[in-house]
């Protein structure tokens, strides 16, 4: 702890001039067919947050991952503190400081968090047996430094997923790592969550550490980075400081042209009411919704974590059943018992996680696309190829789909292809009513806008569409009404015009 | 290497166990005179077609992520009511009531595991020694001997010069291809064992379509039950033991995934055919039983060592 060091701001403009912690130079890596890294440069010095920015696909992933050893680079070098050194392993990046707190947690559910914090490197006494009062003692002191709320033995199975993101960054910090990367660290945390987290990191930073920090949210980067590296097609297209620059110098140097904000066009009259909900309740998940849906409509429902959007999503959809309360689609009260029923009224739901409820991912394109309509291109049972492939070719074509061929696991394809693929299949059953609940999870922000213009277009082809978000920039930019959701109850209905940011949070906190 | 061998297979409709089945084909037939013999073919055929019929039904099961271990003793069950029941109904009602039990304990497996959630894997383990024991319960330990003696001469004929026993797996194998290569039933099992929770969201009727999968393989298991039964013109409580772990080794050697999602009946086809002919062959190399068991364990874990390596680095996973 004798090294910590106080950066005011003279120091911080001083950074640049320091030798780097970590150095990557001239990085390149191909895959089969793929030249995911060509020619990337990258450093970060001692207590900076560099922020690396790209689509998906531009090659974030494999640049951290050729820095933690899991990938070999085809050529370049990687040099720390000025030293040269080859990572082969991911044991050999750890053993060197380089640690990486990944977005999809590789956690043990059924040990402890102190468990899964010292995982491979469990403290232990004679005969090898484990000394659970010292790895006690050593994860509570790391969990007391982190601020959670939670205790060392707790099973993390128990944890929610913002909690268990926060045993990630626990495990990262046991070896008083030199630099620390982190991959989309906020994806799953909640607002006061994310404070937390922002201390951390201005721990490490205060250290000395090296932090290279992913993240789709500029708002994020914006706070947290001292510079950025924006990353397109396996490129390094420059590095900036983060004080002379904005959002939208950003945002073109990393799709190469500027980002119409609005999705929105003229809001065209919405036409009759499509799906009305009455009174609708579920346990202590939710109670007493109402609302409605009216063709040619976008309705955005907001409200954080927990509030209930997405079991109230899967209760219309027949995933579960309500307790009381009346669905009606165009005016007739239905009963809806499972997707099947949901389908043939017209009601179709765009899940809230794309890849393990929307989309076997093993799976080509084509068949994931005509999963949810398997009836319709088939006579008697036997599949009708030609159909098929209609079907996917319309789609495919409406959605702007980026698929190297029909053919190609829908593993493959980027966060955002992944989502058109999703749209796709639902789309093909000319749905009355869409839900789309977290339309844009996890996709970087020219497939976002992208996606809100298609919600958009669907919208105006006459389709109701209520999209659930816990993004409020996403509720705005889509909707022309929104409903405000707190602790399972409707708060309150806002008409696009006349909303204020405000207002919504206001609104969702129960204020 | 790796990257060829990966981007070769993209393109190989034929599932890889094919190759290692011509190395064995060529091997056996230099090594041994009597291989490529007129007649050693069609007795690879009959010899397979017991398992082979049951890997039909226990790869659709298996693509969709579940097992069933109570084939064996279904086999057992059903040509022990085939044959014990002839003198009572005549034997064509008695093949039938065979038939039957088996579709019957399919449903009874795959009912269970749809309503309570239990695995598969449980739930015909234990249908597997209740069923056992069922059949020591009917034949009171007995052998039967099938006294109608068309029953037992359906065993040995054959079509058009095919033993009627290797035609009946053959082309219960080609419909099996084309359902699921073809229809709705096929497509929707490759989902289910892909991802079941993403299959349920686009609206498949998951459990129903797991239980007329179940009631498939009890049928395959019966079926051959009947024609192992008509081969011997009897039946035997013990008959068909560990003839779930055969099965599984043939599908499994055809690539289909245990946890799902994968797999081919053209490929389980290879898998038991493989079978067939590293029995046969070492038989003919006059290799002790013994032996070749070892044999056949080794080459289990080798060939599916092998189809890791060239997946895992085509997929360009992990290094762990």
């Amino acid at each position: 702890m004798s090294r910590v060091a106080h950066h005011t701001a003279e120091e911080l403009a001083d950074l640049k001039h320091r030798a780097p912690l970590l150095r990557l130079d001239g990085v390149t890596k191909t895959f089969p067919g793929v030249k995911a890294l060509d020619d990337v440069s990258f450093d970060v010095r001692h207590g900076e947050v560099h922020a690396l920015l790209g689509e998906n696909g531009a090659g974030k992933s494999t640049l951290m991952k050729v820095l933690a050893g899991v990938h070999r680079a085809n050529s370049g070098t990687i040099h720390l503190n000025g030293e040269p050194v080859e990572v082969n392993s991911p044991l050999e990046a750890k053993a060197r400081g380089i640690v990486l707190v990944h977005q999809e947690l590789s956690l043990a559910p059924e040990l402890s968090v102190a468990e899964n914090i010292f995982l491979g490197s469990l403290p232990t006494k004679r005969f090898g047996l484990v000394s659970w009062k010292r790895l006690n003692a050593a994860a509570t002191h790391i969990l007391d430094r982190l601020g959670v709320k939670f205790e060392s033995y707790d099973r993390v199975g128990d944890l929610s997923i913002a909690n268990q993101q926060m045993v990630e960054i626990a495990r990262a910090l046991v070896f008083t790592p030199k630099v620390v990367v982190f991959d989309e660290p906020t994806a799953s945390l909640t607002d006061a969550e994310k404070v937390v987290l922002f201390d951390v990191i201005a721990g490490l930073k205060k250290e000395g550490t090296g932090i290279v920090y992913i993240s789709h949210r500029m708002d994020e980067i914006f706070t947290l980075s001292d510079r950025i590296t924006v990353l397109r097609d396996g490129q390094t297209r420059g590095t900036l400081n983060t004080r002379d620059t904005d959002e939208d110098g950003v945002t073109r140097l990393m799709i190469g042209r500027s980002l119409d904000k609005s999705a929105r066009k003229a809001a065209p009259e919405p036409g009759p009411v499509a799906l009305e909900v009455k009174g609708l309740s579920c346990g202590d998940l939710f109670r007493d919704i109402s609302f409605s849906l009216r063709r040619g409509e976008v309705v955005g429902m907001y409200g954080l974590v927990g509030a209930g959007r997405t079991e109230i999503a899967e209760t219309i959809f027949g995933l579960r059943a309500k307790d009381g309360g009346e669905i009606r689609i165009d005016g007739a009260p239905v009963d809806i018992s499972g997707p099947p029923d949901a389908i043939r009224h017209g009601v179709a739901l765009a899940p809230e996680s794309r890849k393990e409820q929307g989309l076997v991912l093993g799976m080509n394109c084509r068949d994931n696309m005509s999963l949810s309509q398997l009836d319709a291109v088939s006579r008697g049972g036997w599949l009708d190829r030609g159909a098929e492939q209609a079907i996917y070719d319309e789609y495919a074509g409406r959605l702007s789909l980026k698929a190297p061929s029909w053919r190609t696991p829908v593993r493959n394809l980027s966060g955002g292809n992944q989502q058109k693929v999703v749209l796709g299949k639902w789309l093909g059953v000319k749905p009355r009513v869409l839900i789309v609940d977290e339309p844009t999870r996890g996709i970087d922000v020219g497939s976002k806008s992208e996606i809100h213009a298609l919600i958009r277009r669907l919208a105006a082809e006459g389709i109701a569409v209520l999209v659930i978000s816990s993004e409020m920039p996403e509720v705005l930019a889509v909707s022309d009404r929104i409903l405000a959701l707190y602790h399972g109850r409707l708060a309150r209905e806002f008409a696009a015009a006349d909303v204020t940011e405000d207002a919504l949070v206001q609104a969702i906190s129960g204020l | 290497m790796a990257d060829t061998l990966a981007s070769l297979r993209r393109y190989m409709v034929i599932p890889p166990i094919w190759l290692f089945l011509l190395a064995c084909v060529a091997f056996f037939s230099v090594l041994t005179d009597d291989f490529l013999a007129p007649g050693n073919f069609t007795n690879i055929l009959i010899q397979t077609s017991t398992i082979g019929i049951i890997a039909l039904g226990m790869t659709v099961v298996m693509i969709n992520g579940n097992i069933d271990l109570s084939v064996g003793a279904v086999v057992a069950l059903a040509a022990s009511l085939s044959v014990g029941l002839q003198d009572q109904l005549g034997t064509l009602p008695a093949v039938v009531v065979g038939l039957g039990s088996g579709v019957a304990l399919g449903l009874l497996n795959g009912m269970i595991v749809w309503k309570t959630g239990v695995d598969a894997f449980i739930v015909t383990l234990g249908a597997m020694i209740g069923v056992r024991g069922l059949v020591f319960i009917y034949t009171g330990e007995q052998s039967f001997f099938a006294m109608d003696f068309a029953y037992s001469d359906f065993g040995m004929s054959t079509i058009a010069g095919l033993p009627t026993l290797a035609a009946i797996f053959l082309v219960f194998a080609a419909i099996m291809h084309w359902v699921m290569t073809a229809t709705v039933h096929g497509r929707n099992a490759y989902a289910v064992g892909g991802n079941r929770e993403a299959a349920e969201h686009a609206g498949v009727r998951v459990g129903r379509h797991m239980v007329i999968n179940f009631m498939l393989v009890g049928f395959c298991a019966a079926l051959a039950g009947v024609t192992l039964s008509t081969q011997m013109g009897a039946s035997t409580p013990n008959l068909g033991r560990d003839y779930e772990l055969w099965t599984i080794t043939a599908v499994v050697l055809g690539g289909t995934k245990l946890a799902g999602g994968a797999g081919s009946i053209l490929g389980t086809l290879g898998g038991v055919l493989t079978i067939g002919v590293l029995r046969n062959g070492m038989n003919l190399m006059q290799v002790p039983a013994f032996y070749v068991l070892v044999v056949m364990g080794v080459i289990l874990i080798a060939v599916l060592f092998i189809d890791a390596r060239v997946n895992r680095r085509g997929a360009g996973e992990l290094r762990l």
